[in-house]
């Protein structure tokens, strides 16, 4: 290493406690002049309320922040950006209404008089972009940009601050494999021009590619920090859950029956009017898993929402165990044996101040036995939620408290066992691990394949291309409302797939046929 | 604002006054009969326009407010007690008097938008409660007072009205008003104008300033607003009782430039029919002004038909009855909010108190 090794920033026995948790209990960590430094570790682990300490969002109830050597006390994001310290959010801090010049001066802005000053704001813009190889047009609109590019205007806005430290909370999260190594590059351009990076992931992979030294967080503690040339991914991840863990998901050759779900040229509008969902085909057999790949917001949602009944397509069929159930309400449509988990767990999985016997029932309720004439039958519904919770192992205080007093991982398997504990045929399984640890993402991914193997169809939309490859049997890739292509598991590639995630396709048409 | 909602509001005005123009044509001619609606138009849009911008400050910094009807109230009644304590007992002369009388309303609005700032900023009550709560407490305290000092006996008016002091004049408008034939059209009070120039000032607020930016950032995505350094709290803070400034103008107009007298419930629902400009307006300023000008139309059709009610033709024999030409304002709140002509987009964290 030839840079020059100076400490830029380091923090000192940072604690952090929020009702209930510790999320970050006395921790250190350092950063140099040009470096790169990965802070991994799950969700909950404490990464991310460790650099909104930095960033001034949160104030820490013990420890020291020390720049360039000495302390500092950070009261607010604006003094985080008086030192130097930008942050590139998890979930961007755009707005989608201004333009990417309005968005990256807000805040600092230049005025002539009252005027705001667009053109000097727009020169600096094109200047900063051009330097560090970060392609944006200071006059599009944040919402017309695809997110590859609002990520660049996040880091953007960040350096037009004259930022030194970059902060980058789940960078990759919402990119395609093509956009994470234009990201790298980056990162790369920015640290070799003297500044340093702070890299925050769940992803062991990523840190091997990136980073020059990788701090691992588990439950609000530092458990030690490595350089990736010493270490190996099985070595990290269990550092990470704190045990070892099995990365790689077993299942056997798949059997597929009669076909359980057949789309014919569906057509999607969303909120807005827009067509998400443009002509899509395809089919799922019984005890096979059909994987929809595709970067977040390629029309996955509405595709899920047309099919499971929360929103009327605009045209087309959807055949379901040989009923046709286009634009059919959702009641009617899990009556003919579909399952459905839920995108957004928390919003359209639970109602989340009901107690979880109340959850266990929510597709069954009005069926006897849970109801005569009329009247719910407690006795059965808190009877099925005991036995339900067993065999799922739900670990919950009592069945009765909220369900939103559970983790995250606990109200998953709360839907997992409602949906699954009817008598199905397919299962539409959206994003069903996004924001799990490692054990529930294990123990969501057994079931599945032990629903595939029992003969039921497996519809998987995820975002995550590890876990399509590792569950699918067939993969299709969405990309701008249209299946690109479908292929078999055993013969796709990552560089493939990640290909028509970007929406390539007759490139690789020319491969094929060389 | 799209041209079709522009179109849509120019076709509305114009069947409006081809309505007047149509029954009165026999007795005036049309061109006197357009110039004087168009001259009611404008003056009686002034409260639906002030509000509309009332509520398109706090809005667009994410703080839904439907107190702008009790703000109205208040402020016309403390207004116009004000110019009649200093006019009939102070001895002040009438047009100074007049004038601390609007600035009275001004203040009596930005009061209310402060407590309405307090409760949905500070305090995070839901924005629809605290807005009803100012609009409940406007008609309790106005109805209340106005019976305790004005027909008590014993009261500091020994229980008779006051001769109020009258009204603001109409204010000449040089070149404009000399033109010949629509001249008339610029003779309006002061109210009125200085709504038009609040127009153009917001407009420039809002999409030039770095004020502007701010306050739309904070309506938007307060989040991202509080991570560049900008302080979400007091910006909707600032903007709220602005917002309440201008509904406290909105409610001088009532009872210092419309008619010199105060009745309770006066403001009759102007306070709502302006959150619907707004809405139709798409939160701007040229848009929300020319939707109150829609209903501003409605209003001056019904003032203007009452000079030629003879006239009307009996096909036309129900638009005699006031009562149905009274419905027209409200009647198009309903039909603009229905989403006919297109949907509109709020600030994209209107009504959300920010939760750091």
């Amino acid at each position: 290493m030839t840079r020059e090794m100076s400490l830029v920033l380091q923090t000192k026995g940072i604690t952090k406690r929020f009702p209930g948790v510790l999320a970050n209990d006395h921790v250190d960590f350092d950063l140099y002049k040009g470096e790169i430094h990965a802070l991994l570790g799950e969700n909950g682990a404490g990464k991310t309320t460790l650099m909104n300490i930095i960033y001034g969002l949160y104030r820490p109830d013990a420890g020291a922040i020390f720049l360039d050597g000495r302390p500092v006390d950070i009261r607010s994001s604006k003094d985080a950006i008086a030192h130097g310290i930008g942050m590139v959010h998890q979930h961007f801090m755009l707005i989608p209404v201004f333009t990417v010049a309005e968005n990256i001066m807000l805040g600092s802005e230049t005025v002539r008089g009252l005027m705001l000053d667009q053109r000097s704001v727009a020169a600096r813009v094109r200047e900063l972009s051009h330097q560090y190889g970060l392609d944006v047009d200071p006059d599009a609109y944040v919402r017309d940009l695809p997110v590859g590019v609002q990520q660049r205007v996040e880091i953007v806005k960040a350096l037009y601050r004259e930022a030194d430290i970059l902060i980058l909370d789940e960078p990759t999260a919402v990119l395609t494999p093509q956009e994470v190594e234009d990201l790298f590059k980056v990162i790369r351009a920015l640290a070799d021009r003297g500044k340093s990076v702070i890299f925050i992931t769940h992803k062991l992979k990523e840190v091997f590619a990136v980073a020059d030294r990788i701090t691992v967080m588990r439950d609000g503690r530092v458990v030690g920090t490595v350089r990736p040339q010493e270490t190996n991914e099985a070595q990290l991840a269990a550092m990470m859950v704190g045990r070892e863990v099995i990365l790689k998901v077993e299942k056997g050759p798949a059997h597929p029956g009669e076909e359980v779900l057949r789309v014919e040229n569906l057509h999607v509008f969303d909120d807005r009017g827009v067509e998400t969902v443009r002509g899509v085909s395809f089919f799922v057999r019984a005890g096979e898993v059909l994987g929809i790949a595709g970067v977040q917001g390629n029309g996955q949602t509405e595709l899920v929402e047309a099919l499971t009944g929360l929103r009327q397509p605009h045209s087309g069929k959807v055949v379901m165990l040989e009923h046709d159930v286009t634009g059919k309400s959702p009641r009617s449509i899990i009556e003919t044996g579909m399952a459905h988990i839920p995108e957004d767990r928390q919003r359209y999985g639970l109602v989340l101040p009901f107690p979880v016997t109340d959850n266990l029932v929510l597709c069954t309720y009005y069926l006897p036995p849970f109801a005569r004439s009329g009247m719910l039958n407690h006795e059965a519904i808190d009877e099925n939620s005991r036995e339900l919770v067993r065999k799922f192992d739900v670990r919950t205080p009592s069945p009765y408290v909220p369900v939103s007093k559970l983790s995250g991982g606990n109200q998953q398997k709360v839907i997992v066992a409602r949906e699954l504990s009817r008598p199905i045929k397919l299962l539409i399984a959206n994003q069903p691990t996004r924001g799990l640890d490692v054990g529930s993402i294990e123990y969501i991914h057994k079931v599945i394949v032990r629903m595939r193997d029992a003969g039921c169809g497996v519809l998987l939309v995820s975002a995550e291309l590890d876990e399509i490859m590792a569950l699918s049997d067939r993969i299709a890739v969405m990309y701008k409302g249209q299946i690109m292509d479908t292929l078999s598991a055993d013969e796709a590639t990552r560089e493939q797939l990640g290909l028509l995630m970007a929406g390539v396709k007759e490139e690789q048409d020319a491969i094929a046929g060389q | 604002m799209d041209w079709r909602r522009f179109g849509f509001i120019a076709l509305i005005i114009l069947v409006l006054i081809g309505v007047v123009v149509m029954v009165g044509a026999t007795q005036v001619s049309p061109t006197v009969i357009v110039v004087s609606m168009l001259a009611t138009t404008i003056s009686v849009a002034t409260p639906l326009t002030l509000g509309a911008l009332s509520g398109i400050y706090c809005e667009r910094a994410g703080v839904v407010n439907i107190g702008i009807e009790g703000m109205m109230l208040a402020s016309a009644f403390f207004g116009w007690f004000a110019a009649i304590y200093l006019n009939s007992i102070l001895k002040v002369a009438p047009m100074p008097s007049l004038l601390i009388g609007v600035v009275v309303a001004i203040l009596t609005g930005g009061l209310l938008g402060l407590l309405h700032a307090v409760l949905s900023v500070t305090y995070k009550v839901d924005q629809i409660i605290g807005g009803t709560v100012i609009n409940i407490l406007a008609i309790g305290i106005t109805g209340f007072l106005n019976r305790q000092l004005f027909f008590e006996r014993g009261s500091i008016f020994g229980g008779q009205v006051p001769h109020a002091p009258g009204v603001l004049p109409r204010f000449h408008i040089p070149l404009l008003a000399d033109l010949p034939l629509v001249g008339r059209v610029f003779e309006q009070q002061p109210i009125a104008v200085s709504a038009v120039v609040l127009v153009l000032v917001t407009h420039f607020v809002l999409f030039y300033t770095r004020w502007g930016l701010r306050t739309r950032a904070v309506g938007e995505h307060p989040r991202a607003a509080d991570t560049v350094g900008i302080n979400v709290a007091r910006m909707r803070y600032a903007n709220v009782i602005i917002g309440g400034l201008i509904a406290g103008l909105a409610g001088a107009y009532f009872t210092l430039e419309s008619v010199p007298s105060f009745e309770p419930l006066m403001t009759n629902g102007r306070g709502f029919i302006s959150l619907a400009a707004m809405i139709f307006g798409n939160w701007s300023p040229f848009g929300a002004w020319a939707s109150a000008l829609v209903f501003g139309a409605a209003q001056a059709l019904q003032i203007n038909l009452q000079f030629f009610r003879e006239q009307i033709p009996p096909q036309w024999a129900f638009l005699q009855q006031a009562y149905i030409v009274g419905l027209v304002p409200y009647l198009l709140t309903m039909v603009i909010l229905t989403g006919i002509i297109g949907k509109t987009i709020p600030p994209a964290a209107d009504g959300q108190p920010y939760e750091k």
